[in-house]
């Protein structure tokens, strides 16, 4: 039992994780309508400027808002400059051009920062909580996580401009008639996406450590869980990305002899059965399609 | 997945190709002259060549199989790397485990890739776009993990790989070598499943395939069996990639499980969209790019070579945004507009 309670706590400090990247995954989801593949990269490069910003002396705290004032900047630049061009091409091709965004982005980390591993300082510190079986890092990543869901919701529920966001995502061609900017819009959607990720990246870097390759897998997961709870429902990717990681600690410790190997691939079985029977995530809504 | 509507002319158009199948056409004759020269190239080219050729072929063999799935019914895969490692093992551990024939591990690999495609089609068919993505991505990540499982070591070889003989030329071809022998084979082996490809989209199983893709919901009112011709799809789909694989382990000599990651997976997507989705002779320009940017990239800079990399992707994204294949259709399309109004054309 103490051995499930320790796993499950792990898999949510895990999840956390997961969540965060899941949120700004379905964020841009909602903006543009298909997945962006450099997602990952962005935050990991968001992360290495605030790295920098941090060597060079700047205090926790304000290197945070810079890195996240610059990634939304960046996030805007990206949907304006790269992706203005193509988005009358076919959805294949625009998937390719993101795929070419992770290849610049990635390797040109590598070439300014090298591959070498970076740690990278927590606000929080790292006292044990709870008995040990979280420490205050992992805490105050759930914390914000779960700040991030709520400022979200409250956004895009709340206000006139996230209204105007959800409409343009919805039905663009109507947006555009009652005077939505759509393509600003749209620029909006990537820049908060980027500036998620930055959080997501900074919040990540003190446990998986700095490097240009450190969001591949956390992007897979967190890819995992905004599907598992539905692209279409924000709160769907935060319980998703912590399902996922419960489910992949669960797998790990308590199914015998294949658990340890292959406990990545028992926790997308375990999605792809759930996708079965729910074939629009867990929280998704379902779209109906008209001939 | 909206596929272009220049696609949908292609099935619109076969009924009156059929009545005029004998009148040989200029695509014919510049399908004849690619396959005359292919089998020329040998006969100048060094062996290094011949082996990167011969990986053009296969990648393009591969990048086919992901087209009759994604280019003509519309259902997205990020799992074919799985595929593609799945008939490469079998190939490997047919004739290192069991000393089989080289020619008959192609088959057998075609076979048990086609029942493992057919059948994870069956999930499959209640997944779509992004949600299929996600189940046949699942499938790429199990796939170098489920190699390296220990209690399959013994066939596999775990994270060391299993080294496969590479066969010799038969003695009546003793002037030729190995690598020449090895580009022959898959030269043919690819050449007659190119051209069952194309014959296999210009028959009524072909058309039936392309209406799922268009509309499913009208396909199945027009009495088309929706689930048994996508999880077929499915099937012959991975039977293509899974023989790519198969060449693979006979070409290159050697398998290992990182080597079938989900990075294939991404390139092999990349290559179907730089060729063009949906376009069959595009599957082979997809190999020559899967092939040889990524070196020309690393020749350029070492350091830089996926800045490279994916600037050349931007840049061929911009100007061909339909891959090859679209980029030629509309430039044969703009040079017969000129011809017939050579004012007009001259002007714009």
């Amino acid at each position: 039992m103490e051995l499930l309670l320790q796993q499950v706590m792990a898999g949510l400090a895990n999840g956390a994780i997961y969540a965060c990247v899941a949120l700004a995954v379905v964020m841009i989801y909602q903006a543009i309508d298909h997945l962006n593949f450099a997602q990952g990269e962005m935050a990991m490069f968001s992360t290495f400027i605030a790295w920098q910003l941090i060597t060079w002396g700047v205090p926790y705290w304000v290197a945070f808002a810079i890195t996240v004032v610059l990634s939304f900047i960046a996030g805007v630049l990206i949907d304006r400059v790269l992706f203005r061009p193509v988005q009358n091409a076919p959805i294949l091709s625009q998937i390719v051009a993101f795929i070419a965004l992770f290849s610049i982005l990635n390797s040109s980390a590598g070439q300014i920062w090298d591959y070498t591993i970076k740690s990278f300082p927590t606000p929080f510190g790292t006292a044990p909580l709870l008995g040990s079986m979280v420490d205050a890092h992992e805490a105050g990543m759930i914390g914000v996580t779960l700040l991030l869901l709520g400022f979200l919701y409250a956004f895009f529920r709340g206000t006139r401009l996230g209204l105007a966001m959800r409409a343009a995502a919805a039905n663009p061609v109507s947006a555009r008639l009652v005077g939505i900017r759509v393509g600003w819009m749209t620029a909006l959607g990537w820049g908060m996406a980027a500036a998620l990720g930055a959080i997501a990246g900074i919040l990540i870097a003190p446990v998986v450590f700095l490097e240009p390759n450190m969001m591949i897998g956390v992007l897979l997961y967190g890819f995992a869980g905004a599907v598992l709870g539905g692209l279409t429902s924000p709160g769907g990717a935060v319980v998703g990305g912590f399902a996922v990681g419960v489910l992949e600690n669960l797998a790990g410790t308590f199914i015998p002899y294949v658990g340890r190997e292959l406990k990545l691939t028992l926790a997308l079985i375990m999605i792809v059965i759930v996708l079965m029977f729910r074939p629009n995530g867990l929280f998704g809504r379902i779209v109906v399609s008209r001939v | 997945m909206t596929l272009r509507e220049d696609d949908i002319a292609v099935s619109a158009a076969v009924p009156i190709q059929r009545g005029a199948r004998m009148r040989p056409t200029p695509r014919h004759a510049v399908i004849a002259g690619f396959v005359v020269i292919a089998f020329a190239v040998p006969l100048i080219a060094s062996s290094f060549v011949m082996f990167q050729l011969s990986e053009v072929l296969i990648y393009g063999l591969a990048i086919l199989g992901l087209n009759l799935l994604t280019g003509f019914n519309g259902q997205f895969s990020l799992g074919h790397s799985a595929f593609y490692g799945l008939g490469a093992y079998t190939a490997a551990i047919l004739m290192h485990n069991y000393e089989i024939n080289y020619l008959w591990t192609l088959p057998a690999a075609g076979i048990v890739c086609f029942v493992v495609g057919f059948l994870f089609g069956l999930p499959a068919l209640r997944l779509q776009n992004l949600y299929l993505a996600l189940a046949t991505f699942a499938l790429a990540t199990a796939m170098p993990q489920i190699l390296k499982f220990h209690a399959l070591e013994n066939w596999t070889g775990g994270v060391q790989g299993l080294v496969v003989d590479q066969p010799d030329p038969p003695d009546f071809l003793s002037m030729i070598d190995g690598d020449q022998w090895l580009y022959y084979v898959t030269l043919v082996v690819v050449l007659l499943m190119f051209a069952a490809a194309a014959t296999l989209v210009r028959s009524r199983t072909g058309r039936a395939v392309m209406a799922i893709r268009d509309n499913p919901i009208a396909a199945a009112a027009m009495g088309i069996n929706v689930s048994l011709y996508k999880t077929l799809t499915f099937g012959v789909s991975a039977l293509y990639t899974g023989v790519a694989g198969a060449l693979s382990a006979l070409v290159v000599a050697f398998v290992a499980p990182d080597s079938f990651t989900i990075f294939l997976s991404i390139s092999l997507l990349v290559g179907l969209v730089i060729g063009g989705v949906g376009s069959i002779p595009g599957c082979l320009f997809g190999g020559l790019f899967m092939l040889y940017v990524p070196n020309i990239a690393n020749s350029l800079s070492n350091g830089l070579a996926g800045a490279i990399y994916g600037v050349i992707l931007l840049i061929v994204i911009f100007v061909m945004p339909a891959g090859a294949a679209g980029f030629v259709r509309a430039a044969s399309a703009q040079l017969s507009r000129w011809r017939q109004n050579p004012a007009e054309g001259g002007h714009r």
